[in-house]
């Protein structure tokens, strides 16, 4: 499935608020999901990383929640910021899951949500045609190179683990 | 389809329920799931208007999952009871989940006679090509040199193909849609929902811990390269050189859904039993 940026039309600068606090939301509907799988399977330091994340992207979204002011951008969010033929930027590949995955994996995908949400903030600088919203697009793109260091920092705390990581002495196995 | 725009105001986590899911990370059935309630607050379907209806499987634990009405039934069956429940209760919305073990093997015949009844209601197939939850047996859908400790050097026996089946059999609305795009499958399944009759999707749905060559599907899915016919003949051209992974709606076909004249509950008991005195 491409990760490509699909489509919702940011024509104002409510428009890209919306849009921006939707890929928010789902990033954090995203990560507790993954936290439930964790939880599920026994994987308690993931839990704690996904959670931790979805906790980030919350704060991130009642930011920009904030930003609106009085226009409700959760409601606008609802009807226009819907992602085609994607999923939205920052969500984690849920496919990209395991139950014996490490902070450093979830870390990676967090970065990969991070960059996609960077080249889609980037692009809209690029051709947005009104300047209050690609004023406010080039904020959010240096917002989100931000979020990319951060988590470039935090991988530096979890080196990649070795290539064994999903090597389970206990597997599931076909029947014999 | 009665239950469709009742609201518009409906997310789709509002058709979640608050059990989580078991299946394993990485598992295909997560997005199924998301397509499910995503289609749901698109139509803006109650959710007390809604049934899904599942039978034994990986896929069939997905009624729990959903905070609509659910019927977890016996393995194979649960079309039949789906079809009980659709022509007692036309008002509700019902759509069905299987796997390809559960619906095509142990189902396989409900499935022909599903199709060829054409009860409005919607027939949704995670096939993973594998019996996933009782540890990796092949399934019909599982390709003949498909090597596994229970056949070794693979079954050597020609898969199933569901949407020839479906079509052969009389389904209204045959479609294959792919987990991991959400919204498209949504979209699909909406429309599915909305179409009279009995609709079949087959959702290719990775099993990442017995599959996880799956895993490359994602790369190997295309939209198919033309639009969806009401022509039977041309669906059935199609199916000739389909390889599995062409995704969009096949056929949308016109045939009137059964749907008996008097529902059950407007029987009167005794009448029945004339007409069975000998």
């Amino acid at each position: 499935m491409s990760k490509t940026p699909g489509n919702p039309k940011v024509s104002s600068l409510n428009d890209l608020l919306a849009v921006a606090y939707q890929i928010e939301i789902d990033a954090v509907e995203r990560y507790n999901e993954l936290a439930d799988q964790m939880e599920t399977h026994n994987n308690p330091e993931l839990v704690k990383v996904f959670r931790d994340l979805a906790r980030a992207e919350g704060i991130h979204g009642e930011e920009i929640r904030r930003l609106a002011g009085d226009f409700d951008v959760v409601n606008h969010a609802l009807q226009i910021a819907r992602f085609r033929k994607s999923e939205s930027p920052e969500e984690a590949e849920l496919d990209s899951a395991h139950y014996m995955m490490t902070p450093w994996h979830a870390l990676q995908l967090s970065l990969a949500g991070e960059k996609r949400a960077l080249a889609y903030f980037t692009s809209i600088v690029e051709t947005a045609k009104d300047p209050k919203v690609k004023a406010m697009a080039a904020e959010l793109v240096e917002e989100e190179a931000e979020h990319v260091n951060l988590v470039n920092r935090l991988l530096r705390r979890y080196p990649e683990p070795s290539n064994s990581w999903a090597e389970d002495m206990d597997p599931p196995v076909s029947q014999e | 389809m009665s239950n469709v725009g009742t609201s518009l105001a409906r997310k789709p986590a509002d058709y979640k329920s608050d059990v989580k899911p078991i299946w394993c990370p990485g598992c295909g059935d997560y997005h199924v799931l998301m397509s499910f309630t995503r289609a749901f607050a698109q139509l803006g379907l109650p959710p007390e208007k809604i049934v899904v209806v599942s039978g034994i499987g990986c896929s069939s634990r997905i009624p729990a999952y959903t905070n609509c009405y659910g019927f977890h039934g016996v393995h194979g069956r649960s079309l039949a009871l789906a079809a009980g429940l659709k022509v007692t209760r036309p008002d509700l919305t019902v759509v069905v989940a299987s796997g390809d073990g559960d619906g095509y093997s142990i189902g396989g015949n409900h499935f022909l006679h599903a199709c060829r009844r054409n009860i409005d209601m919607t027939y949704v197939v995670m096939d993973n090509h594998i019996y996933g939850m009782t540890k990796g047996q092949p399934s019909p859908t599982t390709e003949p040199e498909f090597d596994t400790a229970l056949a070794p050097g693979g079954t050597g026996v020609r898969p199933f193909h569901p949407l020839v089946v479906a079509l052969a059999s009389g389904a209204n609305f045959i479609a294959r849609c792919f987990s991991g795009e959400p919204n498209e499958t949504a979209d699909v399944l909406a429309e599915a929902i909305k179409h009279p009759g009995f609709s079949f999707i087959e959702i290719l749905s990775p099993c990442v811990t017995f599959r996880p060559d799956e895993k490359a599907w994602k790369d190997q899915v295309r939209p198919a390269p033309v639009a969806a016919t009401n022509d039977q003949g041309k669906a059935a051209r199609r199916l000739m050189t389909d390889d599995g992974f062409n995704i969009g709606i096949l056929y949308r076909g016109n045939r009137k859904p059964f749907q008996p004249a008097v529902a059950a509950n407007d029987i009167d008991l005794s009448v029945l039993e004339k007409d069975f005195e000998l």
